[in-house]
């Protein structure tokens, strides 16, 4: 899922200073389950934000809903009463939500209330830890279901490099090698010798170095 | 869950008496308090128990509101460290109330107007202590500022 991390009290009230009705939109979706931007976080943050303007002598009037998904048109379509009734909108959406909704209301300030972080999982309660990149092109077939590009520091292709200590990355000693995962696991399942392949360099084009990407599937177009 | 109406515009400085809202597990300080009452041990008049079943089952929301209705200080009382009904209510509970002493730092109504304890239900001294305790920071500290702020546009003195 995305991961996400919510902004501060402090920088959400600066975002929406100029305004005196704001429209809080949460997300049903990825950042809920990440407990950045559900209806709960809405909710605590609408609290924090109107008492922080009532003691600067600016009180907000905040209006909250959250939606299912912010990423798609089929459900902000359904905000748009509301977005009417408001003068802004702070989206507890990951970025591709708060780009949506900024789309479908070209009219209204649309603000980001979150850090979007990382594609990951929760490692266990309050603790999420990044997996992906989506980088396009995925290799986790080569490397026995562990990732190189996003876990190995230096996103080497033919690792370990020369500073791994036997579990460790040298740039951190809590966060584990990728590669001595990549290679126990290979172990276990039998296929070290995938290890023996020579890796050429990654064609990034497919990721976001070759700019914006899309994907269009003609046998789903209508 | 509702906060009890405080009545967001006090009474002049001079007559003002801190209100404070005490969430008062059932297993523990619930307890205690009516253990005090039937000891007649005294303690502040200014003090609104709330029974919850666990101090677990309070949430940041719970806390917030209160303030923003106008509370002057907020005591959390759960069991003694280990001691939870459910094993760890009062564990989380303690982690909330950090986060919220955080947040009431940060938008400027102040952490310390927010207390946990933990105690056993036999403990009533220890209640009727902690009351005080927190009675007596939140008259130093003064009222809810939220309940003194000046309505828009009012010229400052």
């Amino acid at each position: 899922m995305i991961v996400a991390s919510p902004k501060s009290v402090t920088e959400v009230k600066e975002i929406i200073a100029a305004h005196r009705k704001v429209l809080f939109v949460g997300c049903g979706t990825c950042v809920t389950v990440c407990l950045a931007g559900g209806e709960r976080e809405v909710g605590i943050m609408a609290y924090a934000v109107r008492m922080a303007r009532k003691l600067e002598g600016r009180p907000i009037e905040i209006e909250q809903v959250t939606i299912e998904r912010q990423c798609e048109n089929e459900f902000i379509k359904d905000l748009a009463e509301a977005v009417d009734r408001n003068e802004a909108i702070l989206s507890f959406g990951c970025g591709a939500g708060v780009q949506a909704i900024a789309e479908r209301f070209p009219k209204k300030p649309v603000y980001a209330a979150l850090n979007t972080q990382f594609l990951g999982i929760l490692e266990e309660q309050g603790v999420w830890t990044e997996k992906c990149q989506a980088c396009g092109d995925c290799m986790l077939a080569d490397f026995g279901g562990i990732c190189p590009v996003t876990r190995c520091a230096k996103q080497l292709l033919n690792g370990p490099c020369g500073g791994s200590t036997p579990e460790h990355c040298e740039i951190d000693n809590d966060m584990p090698c990728a590669w001595q995962l990549i290679f126990k696991r290979l172990k276990e399942i039998g296929q070290e010798d995938r290890l023996k392949k020579i890796r050429p360099p990654k064609d990034w084009r497919g990721s976001s170095h070759g700019g914006t990407r899309k994907i269009v599937r003609n046998d789903h177009r209508i | 869950m509702t906060a009890p109406d405080s009545g967001a515009t006090p009474a002049s400085p001079a007559a003002w008496e801190p209100k404070v809202l005490a969430f008062c597990c059932n297993y523990c300080a619930y307890a205690a308090a009516d253990l005090a009452g039937a000891r007649r041990m005294q303690y502040p008049p200014n003090v609104r128990l709330l029974h919850v079943p666990c101090t677990g089952k309070v949430e940041l929301e719970h806390i917030l509101e209160a303030f923003e209705k106008g509370i002057d200080g907020v005591l959390v009382a759960g069991c003694l460290e280990g001691g939870c009904h459910f094993l760890e209510g009062n564990l989380r509970a303690k982690r909330r109330v950090q986060r919220v002493r955080e947040i009431l730092d940060e938008i400027g109504v102040g952490g310390q107007r927010l207390l946990m304890v933990n105690l056993s239900a036999a403990m009533a001294p220890t209640f009727v202590e902690r009351v005080r305790e927190i009675v007596e920071t939140v008259r130093k500290l003064g009222p809810n500022p939220l309940t003194t702020v000046k309505p828009e546009g009012a010229k400052s003195e």
